[in-house]
C-alpha cells in the first residue's frame, strides 16, 4: 500500500522529500481522558501542509477532543501537540491566542454571534486581532466575494438558511488568514445539497488558497467528497490510516468496514433470501475490484476464459478521487462438481476481494 | 380634585420617576458588573474562582433576603453618609439602589448564564481574550435578556419607591398613604393607582419595544 503521507517513523519511499516541508501538525503520544473515561488514547498523527485530512469515527470515538486539541480548546494529560513547528502543549490561555489566531475553525452548529450581522461576524477575528477598520473591511468584502454571500453583508445570521450560516462560519474561520482550518462536523447539520455545496466550497479554498485542512465526521461520504488522507478513531484510538482510495479499497479494521457499509452496495434482501449454502444451479459470488482490476472487462473475461455466462446480480463501479473501486454480486453457473473451484481461482487472482455467499438454483 | 392636590400628584410623580430612574441606573451600573463577576467566577466560567463566587453569590442572596422596608430604616446610617441627610427623595434612592443592584445582578446573570458555550468555544478558537469574550459575545448576545430583566428591575422600584414614603421620600405612594387613606380623599388613591397603571404599561412597552429591536435570535 502506497501511503502519500507516511506518518512519524513509518519507513515509505517518500519520507525524504517530506522531511524538507515540516507538518503543519505533529500528535505525539496523545493522551486525554475525563473523570477515568479515556477519550484519547496514545494518538500520534500529522499534517502535511496543503492536505485535506479526515478523521471518521462514531460519536464517542474521541475526535472532538481529537480535533479541539489542535488549537488547545482541549487541554491534554500526557504527549505533545505540535503546530507549524512550535510545541504548543500546556501553553497558557494567553499564550494560545496568537496561535489560535493561525487556526480557523467552523462549526457543526455554525456558532455565529447573532448579535452581530455577517459583516461584523466575519470581520471579528481581525477586530479582535487588532486591525484597522478601512483594513477589515476591505478584508471583509473579499471573503463575501469568496463565500458568495455579497449580498448578506448587513444580515443578521437568523435571517440566513443553514448552508448561508456556514459560509459566514468558514468566512469568519479564514478572516486572519490561518494556515490551518480545523472543521467539527460542519456539514452534519445540512441537508445533503447544501453539504455538498459546502464541502465543495472548502475543497475550492484547499485547491485556492493551498489552506490546510483537518476535519472530523461521521460520515464517510464526506470523507469520501472532499479528503486526501483518511484517519479512522475507535475508542479513543487510531484503527487505521491511510490514503483515502487505500483505505475505501481495502478497509483493514472493523470499524472502518462498518463505516464503509453505507457507501458499499449490498445484496438487496430479496435475493439474500433466496441463497441456498448447501448447493445450487449458480454460484452468487460478493466481488471487490478497485483499481486496475475495476477498469478490466472482468466479467467478459470470466465468460471466455471459463466458458460460464456470469450474470451481474447487483452492485457497480464507484470512484474515489480519480480511481475506480466496486462491489459486484454475480451469479455465475456451476453445473459441474470441479466448476467451484475453477471460478474461485479464476476470480481470485483478478480480484481484491472474493466471497462466496451461496447459491441460487432459480434465476433471481 | 383640587389644584393644589393635583400639584402634588405631579409632584409625586416627578419624585417617583426620579427615585426609580436614578436607583434603576444605579443597580444598571452596578448590578450588570456583579451578575457578570457571578457568571465569570462560577464553575466551567471564565475566571472561575471558587471563594469569590460563594462570597459575591452570599452578598447577593442576603441582601435579597432582607424585606425592602427594613432595608430602608436599616439602612438610614450610610444613607446619611453618603446624601447627608436620611429624609426626602435624594435620601431614598440609596436604599432603593442598595436594593435594586443585588436583584438586577441575579436578573442579569440569569441572561449572561444562557449563551450558547458554543458561542464562547468560537470567540476562543479565533484567539478572543476572556476580556474580549465577555465584551463582544457575553453581554451582546443576552443583551435581549438584560433589556427585559432591566424593565422588571424598574417596574419592581416604582413599587418598592411607594415603601420609600416611610423615611418621608416623597413620591406617588407616600401621597396615596397621606392623602388616600389617611384623610379618605378617594379621589387622590383612584388618581394615584390610575398614574401606576399607566407608568408601569408605559415603562413595560418601552422596554418590550428595546428588547425586541436588540433581539436578533
Amino acid at each position: 500500500m502506497n501511503n502519500p503521507f507516511p506518518t512519524i517513523g513509518a519507513h515509505a519511499p517518500l519520507q525524504r522529500d517530506l522531511a524538507a516541508t515540516p507538518p503543519v501538525v505533529r500528535l505525539r503520544h496523545v493522551r486525554r481522558s475525563f473523570d477515568g473515561v479515556v477519550a484519547l488514547d496514545d494518538i500520534s498523527l500529522s499534517v502535511q501542509p496543503g492536505e485535506i485530512l479526515g478523521i471518521i469515527g462514531r460519536s464517542g470515538a474521541g475526535k472532538s477532543t481529537l480535533i479541539r486539541t489542535i488549537n488547545g480548546l482541549e487541554r491534554i494529560d500526557a504527549g505533545q501537540v505540535e503546530f507549524d513547528g512550535q510545541d504548543i502543549t500546556g501553553l497558557h490561555e494567553t499564550a494560545l491566542q496568537p496561535v489560535r489566531r493561525r487556526i480557523g475553525m467552523i462549526f457543526q452548529h455554525f456558532n455565529l454571534l447573532s448579535a452581530k450581522t455577517v459583516a461584523e461576524n466575519i470581520g471579528l477575528p481581525l477586530k479582535i486581532a487588532g486591525e484597522a477598520r478601512a483594513a477589515r473591511n476591505a478584508r471583509v468584502a473579499e471573503l463575501l466575494e469568496l463565500t458568495g454571500l455579497r449580498d448578506k453583508a448587513n444580515a443578521y445570521p437568523s435571517q440566513l438558511s443553514g448552508g448561508q450560516k456556514q459560509r459566514v462560519g468558514i468566512a469568519r474561520a479564514l478572516a486572519a488568514k490561518p494556515l490551518l482550518l480545523l472543521s467539527d462536523e460542519a456539514t452534519s447539520a445540512l441537508d445533503p445539497e447544501t453539504t455538498h455545496s459546502i464541502l465543495e466550497l472548502l475543497r475550492e479554498i484547499n485547491r485556492r488558497l493551498g489552506l490546510t485542512i483537518v476535519l472530523i465526521t461521521h460520515e464517510m461520504e464526506v470523507i469520501r467528497a472532499i479528503a486526501d488522507r483518511v484517519v479512522v478513531l475507535d475508542h479513543g484510538r487510531i484503527v487505521e490510516e491511510g490514503s483515502v482510495f487505500d483505505v475505501f479499497a481495502t478497509p483493514r479494521s472493523e470499524t472502518t468496514k462498518s463505516l464503509l457499509r453505507s457507501l458499499r452496495p449490498s445484496l438487496p434482501a430479496h435475493i439474500a433470501e433466496h441463497l441456498d449454502v448447501a448447493g445450487g444451479a449458480e454460484i452468487v459470488l460478493r466481488i471487490d475490484v478497485s483499481g486496475d482490476a475495476a477498469r478490466r472487462p472482468l466479467l467478459a473475461e470470466a465468460a471466455t476464459e471459463l466458458g460460464l455466462l456470469p450474470r451481474l446480480l447487483h452492485g457497480g463501479i464507484d470512484h474515489v478521487g480519480d480511481q475506480p473501486i466496486g462491489t459486484l454480486f454475480v451469479a455465475v453457473p456451476a453445473p459441474g462438481p470441479g466448476d467451484r473451484a475453477r471460478i474461485l481461482r479464476h476470480f481470485n487472482d483478478k480480484v481484491s476481494g472474493l466471497e462466496v455467499l451461496g447459491y441460487v438454483t432459480d434465476p433471481v | 380634585m383640587s389644584p393644589i392636590l393635583f400639584n402634588l400628584l405631579l409632584r409625586s410623580i416627578g419624585e417617583t420617576v426620579i427615585m426609580t430612574l436614578a436607583s434603576g441606573l444605579i443597580s444598571l451600573l452596578i448590578g450588570l458588573p456583579l451578575g457578570i463577576i457571578l457568571i465569570a467566577t462560577d464553575r466551567g466560567g471564565l475566571f472561575q474562582n471558587r471563594p469569590v463566587n460563594l462570597a459575591l453569590g452570599g452578598l447577593v442572596n442576603a441582601f435579597r433576603s432582607v424585606p425592602f422596608i427594613i432595608l430602608l430604616v436599616a439602612l438610614i446610617p450610610l444613607t446619611r453618609l453618603i446624601v447627608g441627610t436620611s429624609i426626602g427623595t435624594m435620601a431614598a434612592i440609596v436604599p432603593l439602589s442598595i436594593a435594586a443592584i443585588p436583584y438586577y445582578a441575579r436578573m442579569a446573570a440569569v441572561s449572561l448564564r444562557e449563551v450558547d458555550r458554543g458561542l464562547i468555544e468560537a470567540a476562543r478558537s479565533i484567539g478572543a481574550s476572556r476580556w474580549t469574550i465577555i465584551r463582544e459575545v457575553i453581554v451582546p448576545e443576552s443583551l435581549p435578556g438584560l433589556t427585559a430583566g432591566f424593565t422588571v428591575t424598574l417596574v419592581t422600584l416604582i413599587g418598592a419607591s411607594a415603601m420609600a414614603g416611610a423615611v418621608g421620600a416623597g413620591g406617588l405612594g407616600d401621597l396615596a398613604i397621606r392623602y388616600g387613606y389617611q384623610r379618605f380623599e378617594t379621589g387622590v388613591m383612584v388618581a394615584v393607582v390610575a398614574v401606576l397603571i399607566v407608568l408601569v404599561c408605559g415603562m413595560q412597552w418601552v422596554g418590550d419595544h428595546i428588547t425586541r429591536r436588540v433581539d436578533h435570535r
